[in-house]
C-alpha cells in the first residue's frame, strides 16, 4: 500500500481546519475506497476518515422532510424507512443490496459515492480513462455484459453500482453539502451525478473540499412503491438491471409517477422522459411500452451488455403494470405492494 | 491435532461431529499462512504478467529495490536456478518443476514476472506496484470453436481412453428421433475459502514448507525437481486446507515463489496469493463444447449415444477431462461413440475443479437425455428407468453393485415425483427436474502407520490432508471403531511429509484408500499385540481400552493390561504399518457410486430469473463411513452443482487473455439464499469389491447430475432449452423471446 496520511473529522465543520485536498479522498462505508488502495487504483496521499463523525449518524424528521446523515448506516436507514410507507422503494433497494454484513458498515453519503463494478477498472494492467484519463477504454471491445446502456460515451461504459442511489433518484432526494469555507448547499441526487463524457474519472458534480452532510427527501403522499431488481443471484449481486417506481393512479389516469433505472446507466438513471410521456395519461400496456422505449431510445449496447435494453424494458412495463393493478384495487395505496 | 472430543467409542458410520471443529470455530486450527519460524517472517509479493502469449521484453525493479523495508526483488535475472517448467516429464503434473522468474516466456496473463520480499505486506506491495514491465505479444492463442480442437489427449483425467465406441453408430442413429445438441459449458474455477498460502524457512540442510495442498508427496518431489534439491531434505506440512476442490492438488506460484524468497534471503519467507491472483495462479477448468447426438426408437429405448467433447489444454501442463464419462457408463444403447479432442493454448493451468469429467459432462449429457425423453413424450423418470444399462454398456463388464435404479425410484418417491403440481398464477412458473449421477469409484496407493503406548494412547501418522471433508474425524472413527477404544483416546496426525505417503485428498478416492490403509494398519498393531500376549496362530483381534487388551469373549477371553505387556516388551511404544493399493477387482468389476437427483424451481417469464425451491439426492456409495460428514459433502456437491446450472461463469478477456471477473462478488457461485430445501439421503450397502471398508467415493457424487435436475426442471417451467451454461437471466429471457 502506497503510504498516506490520515485524519479524522469528528464535526463536518473542521473541514476548514484540513490543510490540503489535493490528492485527498473521505473514508466511510460504501465507497469501497479501502478495496480500491489495496490494489492502487485509488491512490491518495491524504485519507479523511470520518468513522467519528457522530452527529452525521441521526436521521431527523419533520412535517416536509427526512433528513438522513451521511454517516447512517445502510441497516439503520433500511429499518428506518421500513416502517414508513413513503420511503417503501427506498428500504426495498436498500435490503436489496448487498449483504447484511456490508449494509452494517456502508453509509448513506459513502453508497451515494460507490464507484463503478466494471473489471477493468479494477484491472490496473488494463487501460481504463475512469482510472487514468487517457489510457483508453478496454471495456468497449472487452467482456461487457455489467456495463451500462444509458449515458455511456466513448470513453466509458462503466455503469454505477448502487441499488440505494437509485431509489433516492426516483424519491427526488437532495444531497447537502458543506466545504472548507463554510458554504454549504443543495444538489438534487438527479444532479449530483455527471455523465462520463470525455471526462470519465469526474463522477459527481462535488468539489474536492465537499463533503456530504446529509440527504433530505421529501415528504409527500405517494403511492404504490416498488423496486425489482434482476440479478443473478439472489443475493450479494449486483444489478444487471434494477427498476425504482412510486406510481399514483386517479380514475384511471397515471397521477404521478417517478421511475429510475439502476444497472443500465454511468449513473443512476432518472427516466425522466418515460415520466412525462406517461403522466396524466390513461395507464395502459402500450402507454408503458411506449415510455419506456422512448427513455431507452439513446440506449446503446456493446455487444455483451446488448441483453439488458430488453430486459430493462420488459422489467420496467411490468414493474408500472403491476403497480397500476395494485392502484385500481386499492384506491389510494401508498407502500409496497407485497408489504409483509 | 488433538484427539476427539467424545469419551466412548465411536463406530464406523456413525454421525459423529468433526474432531477438529471445535479448533476450527475457535479460531486454534491454524493454517499455512498463520505458521511462524524462529526468526521473523518475510512476506513476498508477486508482480504477475499483464498479458499472455509473450515475451518479457522490459522489466524494472528499480524504484522498488530502493523502498523502505524491502530486502530482495526477484526476476528471472536474479532469482535462484531451477529445472525447466513441466520437467521431468515423468514426474507427472503435480510432481513436476513449476519454475517460475528463469526466463522471458510468459505463459499466462498473471504469470509471476517479478517477486519483491520485503519486512511487512504493506511494504511488499507498494514496492510491487512499482515495478514495470513490458510484454510483446501477438495475442493469446486460444480455443475459439470445437472445429479447432484436433489434437487427440494421451489420455484423459482418471485413466480413461481419449476414444470409445461400441456398436455402428451412423446406422444407430439413423432414426426419425435423432437429435443433434450442441452443449456449452464456461470456464470455472474452484475459488476456495482459503486462497493458495506457503511459508518457507531454508536452514541451509532443510527447506521447511507450510502450505495449503491436497497431496503432500508429490508436492514434496514437485520442490525438489523445480529447486534441484533432494527430497529428503524437504519437509511439507499441510494441516489444514481451507478448501480445495482440485485447485490445490498440486503446488502454484505461492509456493515456489515463498521458496526461491526463503532459499534467496535464508530466513522464512510468507507468499500468500490474493484474491485476484488466485484466478490466474491456481488453476481452473477449460470451457467445453460439447456435440450430443441421441436417438431412441418408438418404444423409448435409446439406439444411438454420441458425445464429442472439444475443450482447450493448457501449454506444458498435460491434463483432459473425461467429459464424455458419463455419456458412455449411464445408460445401454446398441451404439455409443465417445470422444476428445483439445487444443492446447496459452492460458493458465488447466486441471481438476470439482469433479473433473462429469460435472460438466453431466450438465450437458443428463440435459440432453432429457431433451430425448420429452421428444419421446415419455416421462423422464420412466425413460430413465427403461434404459439405465445393468453393466457396463461398452465393455459388458459387470457393476461391483449398482443401485442406480433404486436410488431413482426412491428419490421419485421421497421428492413426490408422481403428484407434482403447477398452480402458477402470473409470470413465474414451477418447474420439476430429474438427473442421474454416476461417478467411477477408485484406490488409490495409500500408507499408514498407527502407535500404541502403554499409557493406551494410539496415535495415526499419514501424510494425508482433511481439506474439510472430514478425514480427521472418519480416521478416528475407523480406529475407535477396530479397536474398541474411546475416540478421546485416539490422535489422528495427518499433513506432515515426514509420515508414511497417502494418496492425498482428491478425485472421491481420499476416505477408502487412506481408511483402508489405517485400517490395515490396525490389523499390523493387533496381530502383534496377539504375539506378544502368546495368543494362538491365526488370532489377530484385540480391544483396546481401560488401560488392557482384550482378546476374545466370554470363557475364551484373555486380558492383559498395557503395563504389563509394555513392561514384558521392553519398548515405549508398539506400531503396525499399513498400506492399500488397487486390488484384482478393480479389474473385474466397473465400480461406481450412483445417484438420482430431483430439484423445483421457480422461473420469472418477466426477468428470466431461476430460483431454487427444492434440491433432492438419493445416493449409493456403499458404506457411508460418517453419515454427518458424508451428507455435508454430498449437500455441499449439490449447492455447487447449482452454481454450475446457474451461476458459475469465468471471463476471459479475448485480446489480454486474462480472466476478467476475478473476485467473489463478480465470479458468481451460490449464497445461502439461492439454495432451497436441500435433502440427502442413501441407498447404503457395502462395496466390499470396492475396499476392505465397504465404502465408495462421495467426494464428488453430489455434484455430478445436481445442476442438469435444475435445467431440466427451468425446461419444464417454461418449456425452453438452454444450452448454453450457465443458465443466466439474459439467456432465459432470449430464449424465451425466441420462443413466443
Amino acid at each position: 500500500m502506497r503510504p498516506f496520511s490520515v485524519n479524522s473529522l469528528t464535526d463536518g465543520k473542521q473541514l476548514a481546519d484540513i490543510g490540503t485536498f489535493e490528492s485527498s479522498r473521505f473514508l466511510a462505508g460504501g465507497t469501497n475506497l479501502v478495496d480500491l488502495m489495496k490494489h492502487q487504483i485509488e491512490t491518495p496521499q491524504h485519507i479523511i476518515d470520518l468513522s467519528r463523525w457522530d452527529s452525521a449518524n441521526n436521521i431527523d424528521e419533520t412535517d416536509d422532510y427526512y433528513q438522513i446523515g451521511a454517516m447512517v448506516s445502510n441497516t439503520d436507514l433500511a429499518n428506518f424507512a421500513y416502517q414508513r410507507k413513503d420511503l417503501s422503494v427506498l428500504s426495498q433497494a436498500l435490503l436489496s443490496g448487498a449483504t447484511v454484513q456490508l449494509r452494517n458498515r456502508a453509509t448513506t453519503g459513502g453508497n451515494l459515492l460507490q464507484r463503478t463494478r466494471c473489471y477493468y477498472f479494477y484491472d490496473t494492467n488494463q487501460p481504463c480513462n475512469k482510472r487514468e484519463p487517457g489510457s483508453g477504454c478496454a471495456a468497449l471491445d472487452g467482456f461487457n455484459r455489467i456495463h451500462a446502456v444509458l449515458g455511456t460515451s466513448e470513453h466509458c461504459i462503466a455503469s454505477h453500482p448502487s441499488d440505494m442511489a437509485v431509489a433516492m433518484t426516483a424519491l427526488d432526494a437532495q444531497v447537502k453539502t458543506i466545504n472548507t469555507k463554510g458554504d454549504t448547499r443543495s444538489i438534487p441526487v438527479r444532479e449530483l451525478y455527471q455523465l462520463p463524457g470525455d471526462t470519465p474519472h469526474i463522477e459527481t458534480v462535488l468539489a474536492e473540499d465537499e463533503l456530504i452532510v446529509a440527504v433530505k427527501i421529501p415528504k409527500k403522499k405517494r403511492g404504490t412503491q416498488t423496486y425489482r431488481k434482476v440479478r443473478d443471484r439472489s443475493s450479494y449481486a449486483f444489478a444487471l438491471v434494477s427498476v425504482a417506481c412510486d406510481l399514483t393512479l386517479k380514475d384511471g389516469v397515471i397521477a404521478d409517477i417517478s421511475l429510475a433505472f439502476g444497472g443500465v446507466g454511468t449513473q443512476p438513471w432518472h427516466a425522466a422522459s418515460a415520466e412525462d410521456f406517461m403522466r396524466n395519461k390513461t395507464a395502459s400496456s402500450s402507454l408503458y411500452e411506449q415510455a419506456v422505449d422512448l427513455e431507452l431510445n439513446p440506449a446503446r449496447g456493446a455487444g455483451g451488455n446488448d441483453f439488458k435494453i430488453p430486459l430493462i424494458k420488459r422489467t420496467a412495463a411490468f414493474v408500472i403494470q403491476q403497480a397500476v393493478e395494485h392502484q385500481m384495487a386499492n384506491p389510494g395505496h401508498q407502500g409496497a405492494i407485497h408489504a409483509r | 491435532m488433538p484427539a476427539s472430543q467424545y469419551d466412548q467409542v465411536t463406530k464406523i458410520g456413525d454421525a459423529t461431529d468433526r474432531i477438529d471443529g471445535p479448533l476450527k470455530v475457535q479460531g486454534k486450527a491454524r493454517y499455512a499462512g498463520e505458521f511462524e519460524f524462529d526468526a521473523p517472517t518475510l512476506v513476498g509479493v508477486y508482480v504477475g504478467a499483464a498479458r499472455s502469449g509473450g515475451t518479457l521484453t522490459k522489466v524494472n525493479t528499480d524504484k522498488a529495490e530502493s523502498q523502505p523495508g524491502v530486502k530482495a526483488v526477484l526476476t528471472y535475472h536474479n532469482a535462484p536456478e531451477q529445472r525447466p517448467f513441466a520437467e521431468p516429464e515423468d514426474a507427472m503434473r503435480f510432481g513436476q518443476s513449476r519454475a517460475v522468474l528463469q526466463d522471458t516466456k510468459i505463459r499466462y496473463a498473471g504469470f509471476p514476472v517479478a517477486l519483491v520480499v520485503a519486512e511487512t505486506l504493506e511494504q511488499a506491495r507498494y514496492a510491487a506496484s512499482l515495478i514495470t514491465h513490458t510484454v510483446e505479444s501477438d495475442g493469446p492463442e486460444l480455443l475459439e470453436n470445437a472445429d479447432e480442437a484436433q489434437v487427440t489427449p494421451a489420455s484423459l483425467d482418471g485413466g480413461f481412453e481419449p476414444d470409445a465406441t461400441c456398436g455402428n453408430i451412423e446406422q444407430a442413429l439413423n432414426n426419425t428421433t435423432r437429435l443433434d445438441m450442441t452443449y456449452h459449458t464456461p470456464n470455472q474455477i474452484s475459488a476456495a475459502m482459503e486462497p493458495h498460502t506457503t511459508i518457507a524457512y531454508y536452514d541451509g540442510d532443510i527447506l521447511h514448507v507450510h502450505t495449503s495442498v491436497q497431496i503432500l508427496a508429490s508436492a514434496v518431489t514437485c520442490l525438489a525437481n523445480t529447486l534441484k534439491l533432494p527430497e529428503d531434505k524437504i519437509r511439507i506440512k499441510s494441516l489444514f486446507v481451507g478448501g480445495g476442490f482440485g485447485s490445490k492438488l498440486g503446488l502454484h506460484n505461492d509456493a515456489v515463489l515463498a521458496c526461491l524468497g526463503a532459499i534467496h534471503l535464508k530466513q522464512p519467507v510468507k507468499v500468500a496469493l490474493h484474491r485476484r491472483q488466485v484466478f490466474h495462479s491456481a488453476p481452473h477448468r477449460g470451457f467445453s463444447i460439447q456435440k450430443i447426438s441421441l436417438s431412441a426408437d418408438n418404444a423409448g429405448h435409446i439406439n444411438g449415444i454420441s458425445h464429442h467433447s472439444a475443450m482447450p489444454m493448457a501449454q506444458d501442463y498435460a491434463f483432459a477431462e473425461a467429459t464424455g464419462a458419463v455419456a458412455r457408463i449411464t445408460y445401454k444403447a446398441d451404439a455409443i461413440e465417445s470422444r476428445h479432442r483439445v487444443k492446447v493454448v496459452d492460458s493458465p493451468m488447466i486441471d481438476s475443479v470439482r469433479a473433473p469429467g462429469d460435472a460438466i459432462g453431466s450438465l450437458a449429457f443428463e440435459s440432453a437425455i432429457d431433451e430425448l425423453a420429452l421428444h419421446c413424450k415419455i416421462d423422464p423418470v420412466e425413460f430413465r428407468l427403461n434404459n439405465i444399462a445393468p453393466a457396463h454398456p461398452i465393455t459388458g463388464k459387470p457393476f461391483s453393485t449398482h443401485h442406480l435404479a433404486e436410488c431413482l425410484k426412491k428419490g421419485a418417491e421421497e421428492f413426490g415425483w408422481a403428484n407434482r403440481t403447477k398452480n402458477d398464477n402470473g409470470p413465474v412458473k414451477t418447474g420439476y427436474g430429474v438427473a442421474l449421477a454416476m461417478r467411477m469409484n477408485m484406490i488409490v496407493p495409500s500408507a499408514a502407520k498407527v502407535t500404541l503406548d502403554s499409557d493406551g494412547q494410539i496415535a495415526v501418522f499419514t501424510d494425508m490432508t482433511d481439506i474439510g471433508t472430514g478425514t480427521y474425524t472418519i480416521l478416528s472413527q475407523v480406529v475407535s471403531d477396530f479397536f474398541n477404544t474411546p475416540a478421546n483416546a485416539i490422535t489422528i496426525n495427518l499433513g506432515d511429509s515426514t509420515s508414511p505417503a497417502s494418496c492425498g485428498s482428491g478425485g472421491s478416492f481420499g476416505a477408502s484408500s487412506s481408511a483402508t490403509s489405517v485400517r490395515n494398519a490396525c490389523e499390523k498393531l493387533s496381530r502383534q499385540l496377539c504375539e506378544k500376549m502368546g495368543l494362538a496362530r491365526g488370532s489377530h483381534q484385540v480391544a483396546v481400552h481401560d488401560g488392557k487388551v482384550i482378546a476374545g469373549e466370554g470363557d475364551t477371553q484373555q486380558v492383559c493390561t498395557l503395563s504389563d505387556l509394555f513392561k514384558d516388551s521392553g519398548v515405549s511404544e508398539l506400531e503396525g504399518h499399513g498400506e492399500v493399493e488397487p486390488g484384482e477387482s478393480h479389474d473385474e468389476y466397473e465400480q461406481y457410486s450412483c445417484g438420482a437427483h430431483f430439484a423445483e424451481v421457480t422461473v420469472d417469464t418477466i426477468t428470466g430469473e431461476v430460483r431454487i425451491k427444492r434440491q433432492h439426492g438419493v445416493f449409493s456409495a456403499g458404506q457411508i463411513l460418517n453419515h454427518k460428514t458424508a451428507t455435508s459433502q454430498l449437500q455441499g456437491g449439490m449447492v455447487w452443482g447449482a452454481s454450475y446450472a446457474l451461476l458459475e461463469d469465468l471471463q476471459r478477456d479475448k485480446h489480454h487473455g486474462g480472466f476478467v471477473n476475478c473476485d467473489l462478488a463478480e465470479y458468481h457461485f451460490a449464497v445461502n439464499r439461492d439454495i432451497g430445501d436441500i435433502k440427502v439421503t442413501f441407498i447404503e450397502e457395502p462395496d466390499y469389491k470396492a475396499c476392505k471398508l465397504g465404502s465408495k467415493g462421495i467426494g464428488e457424487l453430489g455434484i455430478t447430475g445436481a445442476g442438469a435436475a435444475i435445467a431440466n426442471a427451468i425446461s419444464d417451467a417454461v418449456g425452453i432449452r438452454v444450452r448454453e451454461f450457465p443458465i443466466t437471466p439474459d439467456k432465459v429471457v432470449n430464449a424465451l423471446t425466441k420462443q413466443s
